[in-house]
């Protein structure tokens, strides 16, 4: 069993993607393993059939237990029983333990591997670095053995994604049916009724111009998601702008710590600025996080965020992309709405959304009439850690940062 | 390939799509002036306008000298003040004289005039090699202009994009030259629309749509790229093929949108290759979709030779074919 985070002891095995007798490529993903909030693929570590499955579906084990024995293509046959690999856990990936134990003799195989490097284009690269594939594990079909472009996407596709099948499952519910709750939908449910209770909320709102920061977008979205191919959305922008009212409102980045038996209740204020994105899928809420998003330029926080929302709509997430928030952005406005009370995500002191952008005839300071694009921001805040004093100056610090970004710069 | 006039369109070649424009715009503005060399009582030398100056009188239809710096600054004038004037170069290879007039007037016009004036002048003139026109009947001008803001380049392949980019061209309230390929003026027929309409200025066409290249062309050579791709695709090998159209404003987005698809760009067109317009996309794309490439950018053009030769030998040796893009087109789907 792999450890799936840093802090995860055990996981569950969802479902075997092959069967004894099933032969798996390296890299394959051939068992799928969920904790409370992630599921993941398994990559196998070797190409080769499977010989023995040790563990049930929905049976969970401690991380480092055998879960699999695979038969390493070419090894000799008669040494397979007590030689071939076995699949378990090393503290942070699958290992093998190889048959014969001697690591493959480099010489001949490194010289080749810096050329398939040399050769590699601009896309081939690019391509590799985004599905996190490496180009030397793959044979070229170019002209002299070059690697393509295909045959990177090729190598990608080779294994499908366990995901892409659970999603495509997903039934619509029976209207006049019970609907057995999932692990995920109970956490949620649970948690939600945890914050509303214990953290008294109370709700502000202010409309914020977004018109040049908008403009600014639209200038750089075309190259940004050419050269990364991720959309850029108004949200890296929105979230550089909460991080800089973050440092300059610490108790908005706070948490309340109830009495216990050993102390009275206190406030701790974070050292770190993560920020949670909340993500709706089909079947469930996501709340990945951007981890010290105050240290990256909008550009960075762009290309992380676009990584979270991939690997979530992937299902993909892994536990520590989950863990560690400290406040809370809802992009809420996507489908059209405009005012929102959002449930503060427990452990922390606020949430904001970003509702609709919407054009409007707006009356300016010098009584001039405009035509601008207009956002409502909501926030929701643990009245417990804040009063309304703090957080509606959070909020106009934060409507002014994001009016005074744009019609250009660099992200 | 048969091609068939429908209820709503009327089969042309080239120079009668040319023609039928021209005399739409004479007969429904008449701000239109039409003037050059031989283009009243001869009616043009390939009788784009024979008659014209019948129907519309010599106030309209304008034969001048051969004085081509006059041809051009006269309509410059004429458009700042009102007229709505199309200058006809009878072969490219004689613009040279009018250089200061295009470059140093027309452009510049509504710069200078701080927006006060502009200059809604169109030059015609057929351009291009293929048909024994020697030193002085084969010229690709375009890259001459190319690098001049305030100019628009247009070089329309098909009938259907002569008719919608001409009045385009009218249209516009700024200078623009427009470029018939002679070749093709009788070689290529297709259906035009009947009535008015436009096709904008800077938007490239998709002609043919592939996968695994993207070959980027205009006038004879865009024909020639199409019966390329047409033959590899019988072999499954897949190439878009885009029919640039505006050569300047030049549809940057429907290259890289294409690039990005097919991660490799061939250019191909008859004018010289250094400092040509391949030059210029082949930057573009550098800057804007490196990582997109998949492939060194190829350029197959015109060799940088002073002219054409007379001697078919010669004109062949300029000239690439189909088989030659075949050939490119293929080393690079296999690179």
């Amino acid at each position: 069993m792999p450890q799936l985070g840093e802090t995860v002891t055990e996981g569950t095995v969802a479902q075997w993607l092959k069967s004894v007798g099933d032969s798996v490529d390296k890299y394959e993903d051939f068992v799928e393993v969920s904790t409370d909030k992630v599921n993941a693929g398994v990559p196998s570590p070797v190409t080769g059939t499977i010989r023995e499955l040790l563990v049930k579906e929905g049976e969970t084990v401690a991380t480092g237990t055998p879960i699999a024995v695979i038969d390493e293509a070419g090894a000799a046959k008669t040494a397979a029983a007590p030689a071939a690999p076995v699949v378990a856990a090393a503290p942070t990936a699958p290992a093998v333990s190889s048959p014969n134990g001697a690591p493959a003799a480099a010489g001949s195989e490194s010289v080749e591997v810096e050329g398939a490097l040399r050769g590699a284009s601009p896309a081939v690269r690019r391509l590799a670095r985004e599905h996190r594939i490496d180009i030397r594990g793959i044979k070229g079909s170019g002209s002299n053995g070059r690697v393509t472009a295909d045959d990177v996407l090729a190598a990608v596709t080779a294994a499908p994604s366990p995901a892409g099948t659970r999603t495509s499952t997903y039934a619509q519910p029976i209207p006049g049916s019970t609907v057995t709750l999932t692990q995920a939908r109970r956490i949620i449910a649970e948690r939600m009724v945890e914050s509303k209770h214990a953290a008294p909320h109370a709700w502000s709102m202010v409309e914020i111009d977004v018109t040049d920061v908008w403009s600014w977008r639209v200038r750089e979205k075309d190259r940004f998601e050419r050269e990364s191919g991720y959309k850029l959305t108004l949200l890296p922008f929105f979230i550089r702008a909460v991080v800089e009212s973050l440092a300059a409102f610490p108790l908005m980045n706070a948490r309340f710590v109830p009495a216990s038996g050993s102390g009275q209740s206190s406030i701790y204020v974070n050292g770190e600025i993560n920020i949670g994105i909340a993500i709706g899928l089909a079947t469930n809420l996501v709340v990945p996080v951007v981890r010290r998003a105050d240290k990256l330029s909008i550009k960075g926080i762009a290309l992380a965020a676009g990584e979270l929302i991939e690997k979530a709509r992937k299902g993909k997430l892994g536990v520590d992309d989950l863990a560690g928030g400290t406040f809370t952005v809802n992009n809420n406005g996507a489908n059209g709405s405009w005012a929102s009370a959002p449930i503060i995500n427990g452990g922390q002191a606020g949430i904001v959304t970003m509702e609709a952008v919407v054009k409007k005839v707006v009356v300016r300071d010098d009584d001039s009439l405009a035509i601008r694009r207009m956002m409502n921001s909501c926030l929701s805040l643990d009245h417990r850690v804040v009063d309304g004093y703090v957080a509606s100056g959070f909020l106009a610090d934060l409507k002014q940062r994001l009016e005074r970004m744009g019609p250009q710069g660099d992200l | 390939m048969a091609v068939v006039s429908s209820a709503n369109s009327t089969v042309m070649n080239n120079v009668e799509a040319v023609r039928a424009t021209l005399y739409e715009a004479m007969k429904n503005d008449e701000r239109t002036v039409i003037l050059g060399e031989d283009v009243g009582a001869r009616g043009n030398v390939f009788l784009i306008t024979k008659d014209f100056i019948g129907e519309f009188g010599e106030r309209r239809v304008i034969d001048t000298p051969i004085a081509e710096a006059s041809i051009v600054g006269i309509a410059v004038g004429m458009a700042m003040e009102g007229l709505r004037p199309i200058a006809e170069i009878q072969f490219a290879d004689f613009i040279y004289p009018s250089f200061n007039q295009i470059v140093g007037e027309a452009a510049k016009i509504r710069y200078r005039s701080n927006g006060e004036y502009t200059c809604p002048l169109v030059i015609r003139t057929p351009y291009g090699g293929g048909v024994r026109g020697a030193l002085s009947h084969s010229v690709s001008i375009e890259a001459l202009f190319y690098h001049v803001p305030g100019l628009k380049i247009v070089a329309p392949s098909f009938p259907d994009d002569v008719k919608g980019l001409l009045n385009a061209a009218i249209d516009d309230p700024d200078p623009v030259l427009f470029l018939e390929h002679k070749k093709t003026y009788r070689l290529i027929k297709g259906e035009v629309p009947d009535g008015h309409y436009t096709i904008p200025l800077g938007k490239a066409n998709v002609r043919k749509a592939g996968t695994q290249l993207t070959v980027v062309s205009y006038g004879l050579y865009l024909h020639w790229a199409l019966e390329a791709a047409q033959r590899l695709q019988e072999d499954d090998v897949s190439v878009e093929v885009i029919d640039l159209r505006s050569i300047r404003p030049m549809d940057k987005t429907a290259i890289l949108n294409s690039v990005e698809k097919t991660r490799k760009l061939l250019i191909v067109h008859e004018d010289n290759k250094f400092g040509g317009i391949g030059a210029e996309i082949s930057a573009m794309v550098a800057e804007e979709a490196l990582f997109s490439l998949d492939a060194p950018i190829r350029r197959l053009c015109g060799p940088d030779v002073p002219s054409m030769g007379y001697a078919l030998p010669l004109e062949e040796e300029f000239m690439s074919s189909p088989a030659e893009m075949a050939d490119a087109m293929r080393a690079m789907v296999k690179f």
